[in-house]
């Protein structure tokens, strides 16, 4: 394979999927005010110590920005009807789902910068380990417009039957993540049930990173990162794979 | 080398065999028509020509690469115009070209030099920074063509091109076409406008029901079916069906305000018309013959009526 071609390919799609669909008024303004309401609804009016959860909320909001407009992007194309007018064109499977991701990663990243530093002006946080704090914005961005890839790829060109999958599948990863009660606080099954949430490792990693009390040691978090990353690009891929024979 | 070799592709979608063991080689140069009724598998076979759908079996290369295999580099020699493909509607008419442009690696100075040139050919200098979600079909569909032809292909393929478009935008996709093809692309077109296939193919396939049923030059076609041969002629009178019963007319019908006479001899039936309207005092107002039609040949082939 030519891997210029192949460079190329997923860098005019994260270009086109930033230009079409992230790069629009609504769609920034909703990320940007998309924190605030979450910050607003969760800890307003609730004895919750700011600095604590902040790393979850930091984690939440990444979870959510990095993974709302992937989602749609497949279902829409395939709807206007330019989504096979980008497959006949020099690109591969492999090119459509890296670049979806890079596009997601790219807006998550973004936003989750802008809203950290407002905070960072706004509360007294701490930053124990910039190298991990860094990771953890890529990683945790990655990863999850991974998920947004992956769940743009069922059959279908309605992006309301999307919408419904992906709130379906996110929504509960919030509430079992350790991010309105700390990990450490967690045992038996609570903690199970968390430790199977890749958003858990990304709190975590976000803890380690600004408060330096962690539950998981970060290179755990990381790997746990990774690999989920691949396991949501993989079958990604193996879906929009079988869409292709399917011819649909 | 050939533009396109295709060998027995075969596609089925669940018990429907779309396409069924069809094989065809497009040569550089020529304008290759791939004519069929809905529902033939022009599409499915076109899909699969440009790596849009995966074959349940067959091959296809391009100038010689394959495109299941090398799907980037085989890509990299195709303009592709989809059947159903538009473009992005929330990008202007140039910034569609351009960003398709890019996906064939050109450089800065040659996309935007090559995007004025093509906006200019197809009439649309003034609406180029306009949104494409603010144009008609035709418009669109000029756009569609812009951004497959941006890099000079070796090969053109388009998908029923002209369906639904009015008169002005057909003949500028048309000439289009013709232009390409002396500039040295390739052109592989489908379509199921017979006059269409007639005017500017140099060779065309024939498939029906998933299977090609002919191919060849447009004349090689018609004269496949010699004996449907046919003489128009229309009277000022009313006539009878039965003046029409004679050795060597084979079928009469009504055709619009004329009768058509299906014959083997077109020579022995024009005398036949002549002395019945001698015979009965009718005035003939028209009488022509014709040799059939590459839409005859199509029916025949296709098993329509």
């Amino acid at each position: 394979m030519d891997w210029t071609l192949f460079i190329r390919s997923i860098l005019v799609i994260t270009e086109k999927n930033m230009r079409i669909y992230y790069f629009k008024g609504p769609v920034m303004i909703f990320g940007l005010l998309f924190p605030l309401i979450m910050f607003l609804t969760f800890f307003i009016g609730r004895d919750l110590d700011l600095i604590l959860f902040f790393p979850g909320f930091l984690g939440m909001m990444l979870f959510f920005t990095a993974s709302s407009v992937g989602p749609l992007i497949t279902p829409w194309e395939k709807r206007e009807k330019t989504y096979e007018r980008l497959v006949s064109l020099p690109v591969i499977l492999e090119s459509i789902v890296i670049g979806d991701i890079l596009a997601g990663a790219i807006f998550g990243i973004g936003i989750s910068i802008i809203v950290f530093t407002v905070c960072a002006l706004l509360l007294p946080l701490s930053i124990t380990n910039v190298l991990l704090l860094v990771l953890a914005f890529v990683l945790g961005s990655v990863t999850f417009a991974a998920l947004g890839t992956l769940l743009a790829s069922p059959t279908t060109d309605n992006p309301s039957n999307i919408m419904m999958l992906s709130s379906s599948v996110r929504l509960p990863l919030v509430f079992i993540s350790g991010i309105f009660i700390p990990l450490g606080q967690l045992n038996g099954w609570l903690f199970v049930l968390t430790s199977l949430s890749p958003l858990t490792y990304l709190v975590d990693l976000f803890h380690a990173a600004l408060t330096g009390d962690a539950v998981y040691a970060p290179w755990v978090d990381m790997l746990v990162l990774v690999a989920v990353t691949f396991l949501f690009v993989g079958v990604a891929k193996v879906i929009q794979q079988r869409n292709l024979v399917k011819g649909i | 080398m050939d533009a396109v070799e295709a060998t027995h592709l075969r596609k089925s979608f669940g018990a429907i065999t779309a396409v069924d063991d069809v094989s065809i080689t497009v040569p550089e140069g020529g304008v290759f028509g791939f004519l069929g009724p809905n529902g033939a598998g022009k599409t499915t076979t076109i899909r699969m020509l440009t790596g849009v759908l995966i074959p349940d079996s067959g091959s296809v290369t391009i100038f010689g690469t394959d495109v299941h295999k090398d799907p980037l580099a085989a890509k990299l020699k195709m303009g592709i115009i989809p059947e159903s493909g538009t473009v992005y509607s929330d990008l202007t008419a140039v910034e569609n070209i351009l960003l398709t442009a890019k996906f064939f690696g050109m450089d800065r100075a040659t996309r935007n030099e090559r995007a004025d040139e093509i906006i200019d050919r197809l009439g649309l200098h003034e609406r180029r920074d306009d949104l494409v979600r603010t144009f008609s079909k035709g418009m669109r569909q000029r756009i569609s063509i812009a951004c497959a032809i941006v890099h000079a292909p070796p090969l053109l393929i388009l998908d029923e091109p002209t369906t639904g478009l009015d008169v002005y935008s057909r003949r500028l996709v048309i000439d289009t076409i013709r232009h390409m093809n002396r500039e040295g692309s390739t052109v592989l077109l489908t379509t199921h406008n017979i006059e269409e296939a007639n005017t500017l193919c140099s060779i065309i396939s024939v498939i029906n029901r998933g299977k090609i049923v002919a191919t060849g030059s447009p004349e090689r076609l018609k004269g496949m079916f010699d004996t449907a041969r046919y003489v128009e002629v229309a009277f000022e009178q009313p006539v009878r069906p039965d003046l029409f019963t004679t050795p060597g007319i084979t079928r009469a019908e009504p055709w619009g305000d004329k009768w058509r006479v299906w014959c083997d001899d077109p020579d022995r039936a024009v005398k036949h018309l002549a002395a019945i309207a001698e015979q009965e005092h009718l005035t003939i107002v028209s009488l022509a013959t014709s040799n059939p039609s590459l839409e005859e040949a199509f029916v025949k082939l296709t098993g329509g009526v």
